[in-house]
């Protein structure tokens, strides 16, 4: 039985041991492991990993997580085609 | 994988559809999504993950989660979960990161809406907004990201509880159909005009005091965007199912309750043959019980809390089928290939750490993850109001008064995320925020009364003992609210 890894980002396939690494070497707020990780910037916009890496964040850390810090969830919220955005008035 | 025989659902027989996917060709029904087309043909594996080329599908299965995105028709990153099959399509696993598509499918163009009320969502608390407001006289524009509106409300096959005003004793799906029916009837007087297949992908700061919205219609597989001008907004987006951690936790098999519901019990297909349950909240007990109703095996609950933690009448159901309930024990990995193929479970010790020696392995092809929600914010914290996070109602919430309003003027709230509850809650808060979003716009027909009702019904449906969350929760937003004014 080989060992699966434990996803906590399943669009960019981030692993447990990934967020841990990156808290341990001092990324330690949510908008730095964003940019080192690309947590929160797959097509579902962290809706799956962003509960779980502020519990992870959280508990590595000992420290509430300001909600200052939270990423901004910009729009388009969901993956769109750019040319459906482009697109003008008849 | 079909249901034959339900005992409250009759799954009637449906127009047969034929599809390809990669090359095979398969048949699916009317009325299916790709994904329960696909999954009902035993297909689970729908891609494979980015770096570590793990096979990947569906796992919220209400569009909410993207891992179920395929190439259609040449269109990449398509939601499958929520997109309607359709004769002859090709259906195809798309690489990672897909190509460019050369389809033409964006010859479309931008159109411009202009209503008094946008309702985000059309679940049960939206599906009310709705309704209340219209009657009121506002007109309503209703958006969904399904194929049909009623939310979670299609997959309720249970009777609810709390007192006759509040429909106690009647099924969620029965409720559900009626409430489709008067929209439709609201509909047809062009009172209500229904988006479903769309979604509110951002929010825009509107001139004079309006909101304005960017609006995604899915059209076939392609899109077109609606710029909506409005002024005043209900967002009763719901909520998104939480993930656990454990080595698989990606695998094909493992599934957000949501997600085994709407399979049953909207699609009629089977998620599997033998399930373990994880959660004995109200959620993970009803679901396990439905599971039973279709024939599908449920090997056990697993519970981490030392407690169950939903009705007692759900777990002695479940008990009394023979499906035992283990409180403090979890998951500990779940393994298999392509699918899973069987699950760990371990107890916990008072402190939820895993007893090393306790571990059983189970036989399963399902596990079904039913440990919370999240309540869906985004576009509320796009919108900028004031947001704080309280665990009893299941993360960050927006802030608002009783009459669901949030600290941004005409900005309205109701339903799971405004912190995670039940149906029969939802609707009534979506009745208020319906008519408290028209008076303000200077509709009134009877509206001071009709609020003073629907507060009184929230009041009695949250007084029992399992209104004891919610309570505490709504307490916080309040003492929050105060203390920003």
């Amino acid at each position: 039985m080989v060992k699966k890894k434990i996803i906590v980002c399943r669009c960019e396939d981030l692993t447990l041991e990934d967020v841990e690494k990156a808290i341990d070497e001092g990324y330690i707020d949510l908008e730095e492991l964003r940019k080192k990780l690309r947590i929160g910037m797959g097509p579902c916009q962290g809706r799956v990993c962003l509960p779980i890496v502020m519990k992870i964040l959280e508990r590595k850390t000992g420290k509430k997580i300001p909600k200052e810090s939270l990423p901004k969830a910009r729009p388009p919220i969901i993956p769109v085609p750019l040319g459906t955005l482009a697109s003008e008035e008849k | 994988m079909r249901i034959q025989n339900h005992p409250i659902i009759d799954f009637k027989q449906k127009k047969k559809i034929t599809f390809y996917f990669n090359r095979r060709k398969l048949e699916g029904f009317e009325g299916d999504s790709i994904a329960s087309a696909l999954y009902a043909n035993g297909v689970k594996v729908f891609t494979k993950s980015l770096r570590y080329d793990n096979p990947r599908g569906f796992f919220c299965g209400i569009g909410k989660c993207a891992s179920c995105l395929m190439r259609v028709n040449g269109i990449p990153n398509v939601r499958t979960c929520i997109a309607p099959l359709k004769e002859n399509i090709k259906v195809e696993t798309q690489e990672k990161l897909p190509a460019l598509s050369s389809a033409e499918f964006n010859k479309q163009h931008k159109k411009t809406l202009t209503v008094d009320l946008l309702v985000v969502g059309a679940g049960p608390a939206g599906m009310c907004s709705s309704i209340e407001a219209a009657r009121q006289g506002a007109s309503v524009l209703l958006v969904d990201e399904n194929m049909d509106v009623g939310g979670q409300l299609i997959k309720q096959t249970h009777k609810f509880f709390g007192s006759k005003q509040e429909r106690a004793g009647t099924r969620g799906i029965e409720i559900a159909e009626e409430l489709k029916k008067e929209i439709k009837k609201l509909q047809e007087q062009k009172k209500i005009n229904l988006m479903v297949n769309s979604t509110v992908i951002g929010y825009y700061e509107g001139e004079k005091g309006k909101h304005r919205f960017g609006v995604v219609k899915r059209k076939g597989y392609s899109s077109i965007f609606y710029e909506v001008v409005c002024r005043a907004v209900v967002f009763s987006c719901g909520a998104m199912e939480n993930m656990l951690l454990f080595p698989g936790n990606d695998l094909p098999g493992v599934y957000g309750a949501g997600a085994v519901q709407t399979l049953m019990n909207v699609y009629g297909v089977k998620p599997g043959n033998r399930v373990l349950m994880v959660g004995a909240g109200n959620v993970g007990l009803i679901v396990s019980y439905q599971l039973l109703q279709a024939g599908v095996q449920v090997d056990r609950v697993v519970e981490a809390a030392p407690v169950i933690g939903g009705y007692h009448v759900h777990a002695a159901k479940l008990r009394r089928c023979g499906v035992p309930i283990y409180t403090s024990y979890s998951v500990k990995e779940v393994y298999g290939r392509n699918c899973v193929e069987g699950a760990v479970v371990v107890k916990l010790d008072e402190n939820w750490n895993p007893i090393e020696g306790t571990e059983e392995k189970i036989k399963c092809d399902t596990v079904c993850l039913a440990v919370g929600l999240t309540p869906s914010t985004r576009l509320l914290s796009q919108a900028g109001v004031e947001m704080e996070f309280i665990p009893e109602a299941g993360g960050y919430v927006a802030l608002h008064n009783r009459f669901m309003e949030t600290t941004v003027d005409n900005i309205y709230v109701a339903g799971d995320s405004s912190g995670i509850e039940e149906a029969s809650t939802a609707m009534i808060e979506g009745k208020i925020a319906g008519v408290a979003a028209s008076l303000k716009l200077g509709y009134n027909q009877n509206a001071k009364k009709l609020l003073k009702q629907y507060l009184e019904e929230l009041d009695r449906l949250r007084s029992g003992p399992f209104g004891e969350k919610p309570r505490i929760a709504k307490e916080k937003i309040t003492k929050f609210l105060e203390k920003k004014t």
